[in-house]
């Protein structure tokens, strides 16, 4: 299996302060991945990093075999969409259409054509006078009309309401489905997520929690209803990934690399949002620990 | 590239079109029926300083000439402020930058052509605004004692303006990241670096020459005088006493700039700001007053000269020589120049390093 992301040690602070730090990740080709995680874990950081836009204080981080951003070949082959979708408020659709054909050798200008007409937009329309649905579908038909191997997209749908989200994400996957195109898409809600991944990444506190195919996470995740117990003696080849108590029971969140088997516990499957809540939990747990033991 | 660095610009690119179109057909409508009367009449009359009757036309033409001059000298800023300032600045403002630099294009081609086209621009612009107003003024400016006094639009030196605003825009725009606020600075910051050079610099960019005379008093008939600097730009006109303190201005004495007798009585004066006269006056000049310019009988005259010569006072006048005002010009075209391109090369290694 190729990869299309490959960091190691990855790091960027702003003016002292870590946006991201020692983040090593590794990105599977030909999967609509998902880089969830709360705001502030580093998400948008890393995807722009992966595009060239900000350049790592410490590690490294190589996208299609070569540093991001760094010849116009590489750039040839990276779709992106920046978060918040910005486009030039002055220029028209048609214009957007334009710079992209002007700026991109493997441009697809009839793609490009056909997917805004689809979409029913007028392409004398100003960029400025489109809604954050609008935008972001003019956006995507950029990066989609640069013909990429590696699609980045930084929080797609997060300023779109419900409805034009999950037309957005369906759209997204319709495009994508019959191409042979990576997919990276970060967002803080699972939903989203969900609805379009076949792979996730969670990141919390600028640290990759669980990375995986999404069937086999959920094939290896856990949850164990049973009397009230230590978590620290856990059974074998189980890891616990977050404990609730009651005075009675405990409710145990594990991953397992092979078949659960606990007489004393209910076994329940989990849904992805459970999975990576729970991922974040820990996470947050840990960094006030850490808090905790420095002080 | 070039593309998009077009089309982002464009409209400005429009809007600076029509103006200097309105320009042209004013200047080019006017400027032959200008320079024809200069020709055949004026320049023959002004010479006897008998032009009123033949000439209010090239007047009542003459009055657009400040306008025009103001003119020139704001084109660089406005270009400063609407094309440099907002080039970089608004494309980090609205991200789009981010559009930008994930096109098959790196981003440091992107900025060069940016400012490339825009800054090739800049410069042609204010060309175009000199080259006008330069022409149409020339006649007028034939006839102004010194071609200093229209230095800053004239010639070369509003091009290298242009360039310095248009970078100076650019990097501001760079650091501060939001255009409005780069818009005014690289407003004040152009309006400040134009004065200090203008005041500080300008005056010495080769040592200025020293003419000293004898201060002589001033007689009843004394006209305005030329100061001796020619078609030169008089820096400073400084009166010195003896032992070289500076005691007056601009041919005045003293604080007021008067030169002012005081009888103390019995014939003792004191001339106000020097010293007391070592001779004596005649009665004539009552206690309180005399300024010579009430004309003053022959005795009190010749007794004032007397007192004045009495303190050996020297007028220095500094001045650059009105041959130098070619020199003057490439010196601050090359100034401006340079300031520019170093901003340019800063803007460009700041968009390479730090926005990232």
């Amino acid at each position: 299996m190729t990869t299309v992301l490959e960091a190691t040690d990855l790091g960027k602070s702003y003016r002292g302060r870590w946006a991201l730090r020692d983040c090593s990740i590794t990105i599977p080709a030909g999967h609509v991945v998902g880089i969830v995680g709360p705001n502030g874990a580093g998400k948008s950081t890393l995807l722009n990093m992966a595009a060239g836009l900000i350049s790592p204080s410490a590690g490294t981080i190589e996208v299609l075999g070569a540093t991001p951003g760094a010849s116009p070949s590489q750039l040839d082959k990276v779709g992106f969409l920046a978060q918040e979708n910005p486009v030039y408020p002055g220029l028209s659709i048609a214009d957007h259409l334009s710079l992209g054909s002007h700026l991109n050798p493997s441009w697809d200008q009839e793609f490009a054509h056909d997917r805004i007409r689809a979409l029913d937009l007028n392409q004398r329309q100003r960029a400025g006078k489109l809604s954050g649905g609008q935008r972001a579908q003019l956006g995507l038909t950029m990066a989609l009309a640069k013909r990429p191997d590696l699609l980045l997209l930084d929080e797609p749908v997060a300023s779109l309401d419900p409805l034009a989200r999950r037309e957005f994400l369906q759209q997204l996957m319709d495009t994508v489905a019959g191409r042979d195109v990576s997919v990276v898409l970060s967002s803080h809600l699972v939903s989203d997520v969900e609805r379009v991944c076949d792979y996730l990444i969670v990141l919390a506190s600028s640290k990759v929690q669980v990375a995986g195919d999404v069937d086999d996470l959920l094939a290896m995740h856990h949850r164990l209803i049973g009397p009230r117990r230590d978590t620290a003696t856990a059974l074998a080849n189980q890891h616990v990934i977050e404990a609730s108590h009651t005075d009675k029971q405990s409710t145990l969140i594990v991953r397992s690399d092979g078949p659960v088997t606990d007489p004393d516990s209910t076994i329940e499957s989990i849904s992805l949002e459970d999975l990576v809540l729970a991922y974040m939990t820990k996470a947050k747990a840990e960094i006030v620990g850490n808090q905790g033991s420095d002080s | 590239m070039t593309w998009l660095a077009w089309r982002q610009f464009r409209t400005q690119a429009i809007i600076a079109l029509g103006v200097a179109a309105v320009l042209a057909v004013f200047v080019l409508f006017t400027g032959p029926h200008l320079h024809h009367l200069f020709e055949t009449v004026v320049r023959h009359c002004a010479k006897h300083n008998d032009c009123n009757p033949v000439t209010s036309n090239f007047r009542r033409l003459g009055h657009w000439g400040n306008a025009l001059s103001i003119l020139v000298i704001l084109v660089p800023a406005l270009i400063g402020v609407f094309w440099g300032a907002p080039l970089i600045a608004r494309e980090l403002e609205g991200g789009t930058f981010r559009v930008a630099w994930t096109q098959s294009v790196t981003r440091m081609r992107w900025a060069t052509t940016k400012l490339a086209v825009v800054g090739l621009a800049s410069v042609v612009t204010a060309g175009l605004f000199s080259l006008l107003v330069t022409w149409w003024q020339s006649p007028y400016d034939s006839l102004s004692r010194s071609p200093y006094s229209t230095f800053d639009s004239r010639d070369v030196v509003p091009l290298a303006y242009a360039a310095f605003a248009f970078a100076l825009g650019v990097a501001l725009g760079c650091v501060i990241r939001r255009a409005v606020p780069a818009m005014a600075s690289t407003l004040a910051v152009f309006i400040g670096v134009r004065i200090a050079v203008q005041q500080y610099l300008r005056p010495h960019f080769l040592s200025p020459i020293h003419i000293v005379t004898n201060f002589v008093a001033p007689g009843p008939s004394t006209g305005p005088v030329s100061d001796g600097s020619g078609n030169g730009w008089s820096i400073s006109s400084v009166l010195k006493n003896a032992a070289g303190k500076v005691i007056g201005q601009n041919g005045g004495i003293g604080p007021n700039g008067n030169i002012d007798f005081r009888g103390l009585g019995n014939g003792v004066v004191k001339f106000v700001g020097v010293g007391t006269c070592p001779n004596k006056f005649p009665s004539e000049l009552r206690s309180g007053g005399g300024k010579t310019a009430q004309g003053p009988p022959p005795g009190v005259q010749r007794a004032v000269e007397k007192c004045v010569d009495s303190f050996h006072l020297k007028n220095v006048l500094t001045y650059q020589p009105g041959s130098r005002y070619w020199t003057f010009q490439w010196i601050e075209f090359s100034l401006y120049l340079t300031l520019a391109l170093a901003l340019i090369g800063f803007s460009v290694w700041w968009i390479r390093k730090r926005i990232s």
